[in-house]
C-alpha cells in the first residue's frame, strides 16, 4: 500500500484544481442560465448503451453505464426541448491515460432549429467565460481538407482510409494546430461522421466540429443526424464492423430510434469532456493534475 | 543453481503498462511510458516509450489495439550487488562468478542498490538485461531540510537526498540521518524505520 503520507500530499496539492473546477462549473451552469437553457439528467445506467464504432461500455448487472447521454437527450430535443445541458458523469471500457479516465464528466448541450455553426458561436460565447483561453479575437476555424492537404499530404474527405486518417490526425495535424488558443477543426469525411449529418451540397462532408486546445481534444459537435433510415443503418454497419473485430455488439436503442421515426426537427449539440477543460485551464498536462480519484 | 525460464508469448495491446518487459525484433525492452490516445472517434492508439534492456536507449513507438508483442524470453537468478566500476554494477552469483549491468540500463533502482543486496538478475541469451530488487529496502536520508513541526496543512512533503545525490519526497517529520523505507517498484517513501 502507498504511504499514507504521500496520498495525503497528493490530495492537498489538488485544491487548487478543484476549486477551479467549481468556478469552472458555476461560469457555465451562469452561462446556459442566462441563454435559457434547462437543465436535464438522464439515465446513468442504460438497457442499451448508444452503439459507436470504437466505444465500448461497462456493463453493469443486466444493464450497461452510459458512454455518452446522447440519445436520451436527442429524445427529449424531439420533443421539442429546444435548448437542454446536462453535466454528468459517463463510462468508457479500457479508456485509460494522461487525456482519459473510464468514468469522466462530460458537459453535452443540445438545440433545437440550429446547425453545427450556431453551436461553434455558442462554445466561442461560453470560452470567453474562462480567462487563460484570452480571447480577443474570433477562434480559428479549420477544415480537416485543409489541414490533412497542408499537413499529411492527401484529403481524406476525397478518399477516407481510417487507419491512415487517424495515424496521421495524432501524429501529423494535431502536433501542427496553433498554440495557445481554442481551434475548431471542422467538415469531417463522413465516414467519420459519427452521428452526424451530411453537409447540404456537399454530401462527402459530415457537419461536424471539434474543439481542441494546444493539440488537446476538449468537445465533439454535430449537426445531429435526424434521418430515421441513415441512422439505422449507420448503427447496423457499426454493429457489423464491431462483430467482425470481435467487439462486442449491443442491441440498437429502438426507442431513440422511434423518436425519430416520428420526426425531429433539425438540431446541433456537444459533448465537451469536463476534466479536459479543467486541465487546460490549470495548464496541466494530464488529468491526474485536477482529479482527485483516478481509476 | 536452476534458473526459472519464462516461456515465450505474446501481449495484446491492453496488456501494456509501465514496466512491462517485451520484445521487439530480439531485443528486450522495458516499456517506461504509456499512454492511450484515441483520435477524434477513432480507433485506441497505445503510445509507448520502450527503453532497450541492451543498451538502455528509448524510442516512442504506437500500437493498435491488435497490435502484438512477445514477451521476452528472461531467464532469472538470485546474485548479490557486489560494487560499482565508473557507469557499471557488478553483481556476483553464489559461484562468485560476476555479471554487469550498465547504469542506464537500472534506471533509478541503482540508487538503491547497497552492499551485498540480494536481487533477481533476468538474463536474456545470457546477458544480464534487468534486475528487480527486493520490494522494500531501507535508506539513511542523507540531507534534508528540517521539517516544521505541527504543519500538515500544506506542504506535508519535502525533498531528501539518500546516496548518489538521488532525491526521493518524504513527509516533514523525517530528518536526516534518519532510515526510510522505499518502495522499489514506484520508487517512492513508503515508510520511516524507527530505530530500536
Amino acid at each position: 500500500m502507498r504511504s499514507p503520507h504521500l496520498e495525503r500530499a497528493r490530495l492537498q496539492g489538488l485544491q487548487p484544481a478543484l476549486q477551479l473546477r467549481t468556478q469552472v462549473l458555476t461560469a457555465i451552469r451562469s452561462w446556459f442560465s442566462h441563454e435559457g437553457f434547462t437543465e436535464v439528467e438522464t439515465p446513468v445506467r442504460l438497457p442499451t448503451p448508444a452503439l459507436e464504432l470504437h466505444i465500448d461500455a461497462e456493463p453493469s448487472g443486466n444493464a450497461f453505464l452510459r458512454t455518452s447521454p446522447e440519445l436520451h437527450m436527442k429524445r427529449l430535443l424531439a420533443a421539442g426541448y429546444d435548448r437542454i445541458f446536462q453535466i454528468g458523469p459517463c463510462f468508457r471500457k479500457g479508456e485509460r491515460g494522461a487525456l482519459h479516465n473510464p468514468e469522466y464528466t462530460m458537459l453535452e448541450w443540445y438545440r433545437l432549429g440550429t446547425d453545427y455553426l450556431d453551436i461553434m458561436a455558442d462554445t466561442e460565447s461560453l470560452l470567453r467565460q474562462f480567462e487563460p483561453f484570452n480571447l480577443k479575437s474570433e477562434i480559428p476555424r479549420l477544415t480537416v481538407e485543409d489541414l490533412f492537404l497542408q499537413h499529411a499530404g492527401w484529403n481524406p474527405v476525397e478518399a477516407y482510409d481510417a487507419e491512415r486518417f487517424e495515424h496521421d490526425l495524432v501524429s501529423k495535424v494535431e502536433p501542427a494546430l496553433p498554440r495557445d488558443t481554442p481551434v475548431f477543426v471542422m467538415d469531417y469525411p463522413v465516414s467519420a461522421a459519427a452521428l452526424s449529418r451530411r453537409k447540404p451540397g456537399r454530401e462527402i462532408v459530415a457537419e461536424r466540429f471539434e474543439l481542441y486546445f494546444n493539440g488537446v481534444e476538449i468537445a465533439n459537435a454535430f449537426s445531429e443526424l435526424t434521418d430515421p433510415v441513415e441512422q439505422r443503418q449507420r448503427f447496423e454497419l457499426w454493429a457489423q464492423q464491431r462483430q467482425a473485430s470481435g467487439a462486442p455488439v449491443y442491441p440498437l436503442d429502438e426507442d431513440f430510434l422511434a423518436a425519430l421515426e416520428l420526426g425531429m426537427p433539425p438540431a446541433s449539440g456537444i459533448a465537451l469532456g469536463l476534466d479536459r477543460l479543467v486541465m487546460v485551464l490549470a495548464g496541466a498536462k494530464s488529468l491526474d493534475e485536477v482529479m482527485a480519484f483516478r481509476e | 543453481m536452476k534458473g526459472l525460464v519464462f516461456m515465450a508469448a505474446d501481449y495484446t495491446a491492453s496488456d501494456f503498462r509501465k514496466g512491462l518487459r517485451v520484445e521487439v525484433d530480439g531485443v528486450p525492452y522495458v516499456i517506461t511510458e504509456f499512454n492511450f490516445v484515441k483520435p477524434g472517434k477513432g480507433a485506441a492508439i497505445y503510445t509507448c516509450r520502450l527503453k532497450s534492456l541492451i543498451d538502455g536507449n528509448t524510442y516512442v513507438r504506437n500500437f493498435r489495439s491488435n497490435d502484438t508483442l512477445k514477451k521476452p524470453d528472461l531467464e532469472e537468478r538470485t546474485m548479490r550487488f557486489s560494487h560499482k566500476e565508473s557507469d557499471h554494477f557488478i553483481f556476483m552469483d553464489e559461484n562468485f562468478e560476476q555479471f554487469t549491468l550498465l547504469d542506464k540500463v537500472l534506471g533509478d533502482n541503482q540508487y538503491f542498490l547497497f552492499e551485498d543486496c540480494e536481487v533477481r538478475v533476468l538474463y536474456h541469451n545470457g546477458q544480464a538485461v534487468d534486475i528487480t530488487l527486493p520490494t522494500f529496502i531501507e535508506k539513511v536520508i542523507l540531507e534534508t531540510e528540517p521539517g516544521a513541526r505541527g504543519n500538515t496543512a500544506t506542504n506535508t512533503l519535502k525533498p531528501a537526498k539518500i546516496n548518489g545525490d538521488f532525491e526521493i519526497m518524504v513527509p516533514l517529520f523525517i530528518n536526516q540521518g534518519d532510515t526510510i523505507k522505499i518502495d522499489t517498484r514506484t520508487g517512492e517513501y513508503a515508510d520511516r524505520v524507527l530505530k530500536k
